[in-house]
């Protein structure tokens, strides 16, 4: 498998393409020496499009009847697809853009002129534009960052030493294993909030689970507040429900600095560990997949030269699936800005608001508060946030390629 | 519990070194299978109270809800949910069951069918347009669908779609990752096998009909499980294209249920059996073509 791919590729469509192809038997392997073969197949597919579409040119003036026919077939074939995405993918992209520029309450119809037209309004309203819309906005934002600046870390972590410990040769029942981790993350997110929601009730399994190791477990689905201002508060530096004067008096984008710095909600724990829970199956075997492509040969090598079992794996392991690693946290950032089902079943927003995310936000502004225009505009933003979040990400991770450079020195002396 | 002696001791287990060496790792060991069964119980235990709860009356469950043993055995739950129950009813649970079914057939079979289509033509067809096309797909996967919420009910609204049957299945018959696995999958299908089947004079649909489908078994298999897994799972779609009660599925009528008596917090053992029945179906899948599931984990971000 060619890592190099992963870590260079565009991070979500393009970047999940190698493991596929490997997979499925070594993709378009082998197939450039038939590049010569009879002109009437198509080009191979092997990533090199130009190529391919230049000889599909020459060979069309040469063999017109079979082309025009596979042209015309081609079409055909993909004909469902095109329609299915281009009318609820494309055009839905279109049609809320416009609706976006709109003071629209989906009642009328938005193509006429009798449209109201305001603009960028709507993105105002959220963004810059103090009252009662930005704050909520900005809540959302706040919520679902300290949502992501938990979810990301921990399920990575988690799946990764799953997957570590999976992969080892010195257990057994590893098959067994890798189906209970793997279990929760195939079965629905309803089904499975719904379970969370009569565990972690307040006087529900969890509570009593804690109770039995004298822990006094919170109302966790009704406690709003901040987990940083509750910690703080244990060791008795902050009152969780007195804000401190300065932080409570300045702000920004209409939060006051309190807000944005509670952390997350004890009732949005309860979604963290939830989304934690149920993805890192799904990751384990990602990981799975990537630590059985380590040469065993290398590992060794590492542990003839007297590293141990941390080292081998921090100096070797790690760097050697880095761009799987790079893989899953950019799936998870992408994942983890979109948590929607969770809230809907389990807390609707509720307490306060600190379980509002944007995804969320958006749904009830369209189909609660009937304001399409700005339902519209936060799924642009949102949009926007992970497009940028995710760029931020690759940049951040891409710089330190040291590791690299060693595997790629230490391969040389293994093989 | 025995271990795989290393061959380095094996003939010096005497020595001090070795024994200790060898009762660390031995230590080590133990601990590692510690922790694994604990983490495998957090991963096990919510689905064991769920199935023990089903079998709970309401007031048992809320004073134990740890308890492994429901007291009394009560079946009150299932047969409400499928209106065998003394209660007056409010749960429709197989209306829920009927739709979920019925959606979950038409948009497999379209998905098998279509991606199939469309993964082929952009495999081996030559045709104008096609990496124009399939480099538009990569872009189109790469969309997060939560933003799509609104802007697909606009679409369904404006058609006259919305709170259909239609609207529900139609926007889902092809999936953007399906088609990108049966494509990967036909671009490494050797191409002498079309090659006999063009000079015998079958025609472009027939090769692929006839010929290629049936190689690609395996793949179809694996589209085939992970159109059911994400159909009968599905909810945002669901959630935006319907408002009716009569086009509920398991998934937002359950979610409707739940989160709709919040306040009330009762009825949990009801609750927790249409869960579990909604699980199921795609838990047996699961347990009985785990490979598959395995494959389409590691195709990517096919979940996300």
């Amino acid at each position: 498998m060619d890592m190099s791919q992963h870590g260079s590729g565009t991070g979500t469509g393009t970047g999940t393409a190698p493991p596929t192809v490997t997979s499925s038997g070594g993709g378009g392997a082998g197939i450039p020496g038939r590049r010569d073969a009879p002109g009437r197949h198509g080009p191979d597919g092997s990533g090199r499009p130009d190529e391919s579409g230049r000889s599909g040119r020459s060979r069309r003036s040469r063999r017109p009847g079979i082309k025009g026919r596979q042209g015309l077939w081609g079409w055909i074939f993909v004909s469902p697809m095109v329609i299915v995405v281009g009318l609820f993918l494309l055009v839905p992209i279109g049609m809320a853009l416009w609706v976006s520029l709109l003071n629209w309450n989906g009642q009328s119809n938005p193509f006429t002129s009798a449209a109201d037209f305001v603009g960028v309004r709507n993105y105002a309203d959220v963004l810059t534009k103090d009252g009662l819309d930005r704050t909520q906005f900005m809540t959302s934002v706040r919520n679902n960052l300290y949502y992501v600046l938990l979810v990301v870390p921990l399920q990575t972590v988690l799946s990764l030493a799953l997957a570590t410990a999976v992969n080892s040769r010195r257990i057994k029942g590893k098959g067994l294993l890798r189906t209970i981790f793997y279990f929760p993350s195939v079965t629905s997110s309803i089904a499975i909030s719904t379970v969370f929601l009569f565990l972690f009730q307040g006087s529900g399994a969890v509570n009593a689970l804690l109770k039995w190791v004298g822990l006094k477990g919170p109302k966790w689905f009704t406690d709003a507040h901040g987990l940083v201002w509750t910690i703080l508060g244990a060791v008795g530096i902050v009152d969780p429900d007195r804000p401190v004067g300065a932080l409570a008096s300045h702000g920004f984008l209409g939060l006051s600095w309190w807000d944005w710095l509670s952390g997350p909600s004890i009732a949005m724990c309860t979604i963290i560990l939830l989304a934690v829970w149920t993805t890192s199956g799904t990751y384990m075997l990602i990981f799975l997949a990537a630590l059985q492509d380590v040469p065993v040969e290398l590992e060794e090598a590492a542990t003839l030269d007297g590293a141990g079992r941390w080292q081998s794996f921090r100096h070797v392991t790690l760097p050697a699936i880095r761009p799987v690693l790079f893989l899953v946290m950019t799936l998870g950032l992408i994942g983890s800005w979109q948590v929607f089902d969770a809230v809907y079943v389990m807390s609707q927003g509720a307490p306060a608001n600190t379980t509002l995310t944007p995804a969320f936000l958006s749904y009830t502004a369209g189909f609660q508060d009937s304001s399409y225009g700005r339902a519209a505009a936060i799924a642009f933003i949102l949009l926007a946030i992970i497009v940028v979040m995710t760029l931020f990400q690759r940049v951040l991770l891409r710089d330190r390629d040291k590791p690299a450079r060693l595997v790629r020195s230490l391969r040389r002396r293994t093989s | 519990m025995t271990t795989h002696t290393p061959t380095r001791t094996r003939g010096s287990s005497g020595t001090g070194a070795a024994v200790r060496h060898r009762t660390g790792r031995r230590l080590q060991l133990t601990i590692l299978y510690v922790v694994l069964a604990a983490v495998a119980l957090l991963y096990v235990l919510p689905f064991v109270i769920q199935i023990v709860t089903s079998f709970k009356t309401d007031p048992d469950a809320a004073a134990h809800p740890l308890s492994l043993l429901p007291n009394p055995f009560s079946l009150e739950s299932y047969r409400r949910l499928f209106g065998l129950g003394s209660m007056d009813d409010s749960v429709p649970f197989t209306r829920w069951l009927a739709n979920s079914v019925l959606v979950t057939v038409f948009i497999t079979a379209g998905r098998v069918f279509f991606d199939s289509l469309a993964g082929y033509a952009l495999a081996r067809l030559d045709f104008r347009g096609r990496n124009l096309l399939f480099n538009g797909l990569l872009t189109v996967m790469a969309v997060p669908g939560v933003v799509l919420l609104i802007p697909k009910f606009l679409v369904l609204n404006q058609l006259g779609l919305f709170d259909s049957y239609a609207g529900m299945i139609i926007p889902l018959l092809v999936d953007a990752a399906g088609v990108f696995i049966m494509r990967q999958f036909f671009v490494s299908v050797p191409r002498e096998v079309e090659e006999a089947a063009r000079i015998d004079g079958a025609g472009v649909f027939r090769t692929f009909w006839s010929v290629v489908l049936p190689m690609a078994k395996p793949a179809l298999i694996t589209l085939t499980i992970l159109s059911f897994q994400g159909s009968w799972n599905e909810f945002t779609h669901f959630l935006v294209a319907t408002q009716s009660p009569q086009y509920e599925t398991l998934t937002t009528g359950l979610a409707h249920f739940v989160s709709g008596s919040l306040s009330a917090g009762t009825q949990y053992p009801l609750k927790l059996t249409a869960a579990l029945l909604a699980t199921i179906p795609v838990a047996a899948l699961f347990f009985v073509f785990q490979r598959h599931f395995v494959r389409s984990a590691n195709s990517g971000a096919v979940k996300q």
